[in-house]
């Protein structure tokens, strides 16, 4: 529930930007963009415009099937390889539940964890798109309830794994020749409906214990869940959804696209969506103004504890974030 | 030292050197102060940052997915824990500019759709720095964390790991070079057609799958593998370009099995130099060679303590002798014949009964108490002497094609390759059997490698 702090503001970095076609309009050739060198800079450009968060969109399954991006880096190495590269922007990736393997995913992220230094977290997905169970020759899991006994059995594997080993396991006891104190090494011995895992983790307790889990809302029990991804169309919606939430926290997904020097929000939009639409989610979207988006956030500051920006293209969405957003970003009632 | 004539078949021949870290066995010593973190990030930084300025042309990370365990308990000896290969690896990506990065990745509790994107992803971020050495597993004890369990009989291992590697080049090979435009003037992003999707329906697979990255700029990882076996040998020689061996103490043992794969090459229509073999090994250097090799007996006794001792009596005779004297004689018992779970990792013992008279000789031999033996019998016995007279033996190694090179696995972390940069890597450079700069920018450049397997003329 929201306090008195500020808003925490969250950015997601995929591609060239949340429109299809923010290619297009990219400060880079096509080909430049599956580079470390496009990766560091996106990331350093967030954690310089003052950013709590970014997160990282992933697939199995091409971004696009039409005329826009066929290609990504995965989610997980993109956000090793930024963590020791910034200092105190936390980075989250994407992964999915639905049919990856629970103790690889755990071990992938409390090594990015150590790499981060404590300022991982994970945005935990699903994969409802067929294409990805036929990539790894598994029957499909299209049904909602489904979707959520995978994501549940998995964050459950997760969470269980990152706690097997406690703080103080790795004792080095010169006297007695024992690296580890084995009682405070722990199976998980997980059984779930479709799976079971033994256990314990093959990588030590990671160094904030637990990753920040962060997940769209409704898609977990929220006891699993430390933040809580809205997607609500209006502001009343959200905070009615967020009060719902019996999470830690609660954060806004928003879509963002901006008036800026090279052409206003709404001309910029159409001349994007021309190219290929961004259809309108259930979720919150401002097109127009910094000054506007400051006042839609510090509405927004009123009900939830944090946002997730979506911006249209990164690179001219987020220099107007740094310069005129977050600087005046965002306390209840200011 | 030896001069170049007639009878050195390589004269021109350079060595590669790897750093394998970190092991999770007893070779690591973890008692001693200047024993670091296994497992901090700083560790891993401190011995990739030493690497790199010693031109090695590879930093090679193990793999775990579960921890061994000894008589049904945890394994305690030893150091345990380490993190993902990959995750890792693209961690440490941008704080090198040119040095390999290897990960071990096992095919049978990974998919090909999964593990070749994370593959290109490491290659493609690191600008075509990626390596990856193929294992397999076959054991129901590791498939205890993993959603299909254990389903691999051990005669499908290779076979699965061959049709594994079938694919992942496929998904490689999708991306024709020019199929992302270079203007966003286009009229797409990826020209039509330049993607092809890849199909495969094998014994172990059913693939469909849309590959979404382009070849890096060594257009594939390296392959690595460390297979010993017949089967292992021929699945490396089909499809490895770079063999992490075992045979690389004894100079004859190692022609040996670099002859044994040059004709297992030729076999298969490969080139007999398509392939490095880097065996692992120690190294321990001193002054003196009297110093070097009281170094190497004080580091043996740290190794094989009474108790790692007892724990390896015990897996070779198969039965609990832990509570044992280790300084008292060999165990009178006949061992018992165990079928092996893969509880104590990798290591084999193939033939127990065999192995149990080699202690029995030994001992007898020696005149030696039970540690004693276990220390002596060390297959990790690697090199030792002094900077000069090992840069002399590693040329007249790698001169003669018994070796291109070695994987080192430090004694020590972070610290246990720095009298390797400082003190051997200037001998060997001044014999002219080592770079004095890095080739070019991709590992396939450092190892000197032809293109990958699919992609010749």
């Amino acid at each position: 529930m929201p306090t008195d702090r500020p808003l925490h503001l969250a950015v997601e970095l995929d591609g060239d930007g949340a429109h299809p076609a923010a290619w297009r309009r990219a400060r880079h050739a096509p080909d430049r963009l599956l580079t470390a060198a496009r990766v560091e800079r996106v990331v350093r450009n967030a954690e310089h415009a003052g950013f709590t968060l970014a997160t990282f969109e992933d697939s199995l399954a091409p971004p696009s099937r039409g005329a826009d991006l066929a290609g990504r880096i995965g989610a997980v190495e993109r956000a090793a390889f930024v963590a020791p590269l910034t200092s105190v922007i936390a980075v989250a990736p994407v992964v999915s539940t639905t049919y990856t393997e629970p103790f690889h995913v755990a071990s992938q992220l409390a090594s990015l964890d150590f790499a981060a230094a404590g300022r991982a977290g994970w945005v935990v997905a699903t994969s409802d798109d067929a294409s990805v169970a036929a990539a790894l020759g598994r029957p499909a899991v299209t049904d909602p309830d489904g979707l959520r006994r995978e994501a549940r059995d998995a964050v459950t594997v997760n969470r269980a794994l990152w706690d097997s080993w406690e703080d103080d396991a790795a004792i080095r006891d010169v006297a007695t020749g024992r690296y580890l104190d084995v009682d405070k090494l722990h199976y998980v011995d997980f059984v779930g409906e479709t799976y079971s895992v033994k256990g314990p983790a093959i990588v030590p307790r990671p160094p904030q214990g637990q990753l920040v889990v962060l997940a769209a809302d409704g898609l977990l029990p929220p006891d699993l869940v430390d933040v809580t991804l809205v997607d609500e169309p209006t502001v009343d919606d959200v905070g009615a959804a967020a009060r719902r939430a019996a999470t830690p926290r609660v954060f806004a997904e928003v879509e963002v696209v901006l008036d800026t020097a090279d052409g206003d929000a709404v001309d910029r939009l159409s001349t994007l969506d021309a190219h290929t639409p961004w259809p309108a989610a259930q979720r919150l979207r401002h097109i127009g103004s910094a000054a506007g988006l400051v006042a839609l956030l510090t509405d927004l500051a009123r009900v939830v504890d944090g946002v997730r920006l979506h911006v249209a293209v990164l690179d001219e969405d987020l220099p107007e974030l740094s310069a005129r957003v977050v600087p005046r970003c965002c306390a209840p009632g200011s | 030292m030896s001069t170049v004539s007639d009878d050195v078949p390589y004269p021109d021949a350079t060595l590669h050197l790897g750093v394998f870290f970190q092991g999770v066995n007893h070779w690591t010593i973890w008692t001693q102060p200047e024993s670091g973190s296994q497992i901090d990030f700083t560790s891993f930084r401190r011995m990739i940052t030493t690497a790199e300025r010693g031109l090695f042309d590879a930093f090679f990370l193990g793999e775990g997915l579960r921890l061994r365990e000894a008589g049904g308990r945890i394994h305690d000896l030893d150091i345990a824990g380490r993190p993902d290969a990959i995750t890792q690896l693209a961690a440490l990506t941008g704080l090198t500019s040119r040095i390999g990065l290897v990960a071990t990745q096992n095919t049978t509790y990974n998919e090909p759709a999964d593990l070749a994107r994370r593959l290109s992803s490491l290659d493609v971020l690191s600008g075509g720095r990626a390596g990856w050495n193929v294992v397999t597993t076959d054991n129901a004890w590791t498939g205890e964390n993993f959603r299909r369990g254990g389903f691999l009989d051990h005669a499908d291992r290779y076979v699965r790991a061959e049709q594994f590697l079938h694919v992942a080049r496929a998904m490689w090979d999708a991306w024709d070079d020019d199929a992302v435009a270079t203007s966003a003037e286009a009229a797409s992003w990826s020209r039509p057609g330049g993607v092809v999707p890849v199909r495969a329906r094998t014994s172990q697979f059913a693939v469909d799958v849309t590959p979404v990255l382009p070849r890096s700029e060594q257009g594939h990882p390296v392959i690595f593998q460390a297979g010993d076996s017949a089967a292992g040998r021929d699945f490396a020689a089909r499809n490895a370009e770079v063999i992490f061996s075992a045979h690389g103490g004894d100079f004859d043992d190692a022609l040996a099995f670099a002859t044994d794969i040059r004709s297992r090459l030729r076999a298969v229509g490969r080139p007999a130099d398509d392939i490095r073999i880097l065996p692992g090994t120690s190294i321990v250097l001193g002054d003196t060679e009297s110093e070097a090799e009281e170094k190497r007996r004080w580091i043996t006794s740290e190794q094989v303590t009474g108790a790692t001792a007892l724990n390896i009596a015990s897996q070779i005779w198969g039965i609990d002798l832990t509570d044992r004297d280790p300084d008292g004689p060999l165990p009178e018992e006949a061992p018992v014949v165990a079928e092996r779970t893969g509880a104590m990792g990798s290591r084999r013992w193939d033939d127990q009964v065999a192995l149990v008279q080699r202690w029995r000789d030994v001992a007898a031999e020696q005149k030696l108490s039970l540690r004693e033996t276990a220390a002596a019998l060390e297959p990790q016995r690697g090199h030792t002497g002094t900077p000069a007279s090992l840069a002399d033996r590693f040329a007249r190694f790698v001169r003669h094609g018994a070796v291109d090179g070695f994987n080192v696995s430090p004694i020590f972390t972070p610290d246990g390759l720095d009298d390797i940069v400082d003190r051997l890597v200037p001998e060997l450079q001044e014999r002219g059997v080592y770079p004095t700069e890095y080739r070019g920018t991709t590992l396939r450049e450092h190892l000197g490698l032809r293109d990958p397997l699919t992609r010749r003329g």
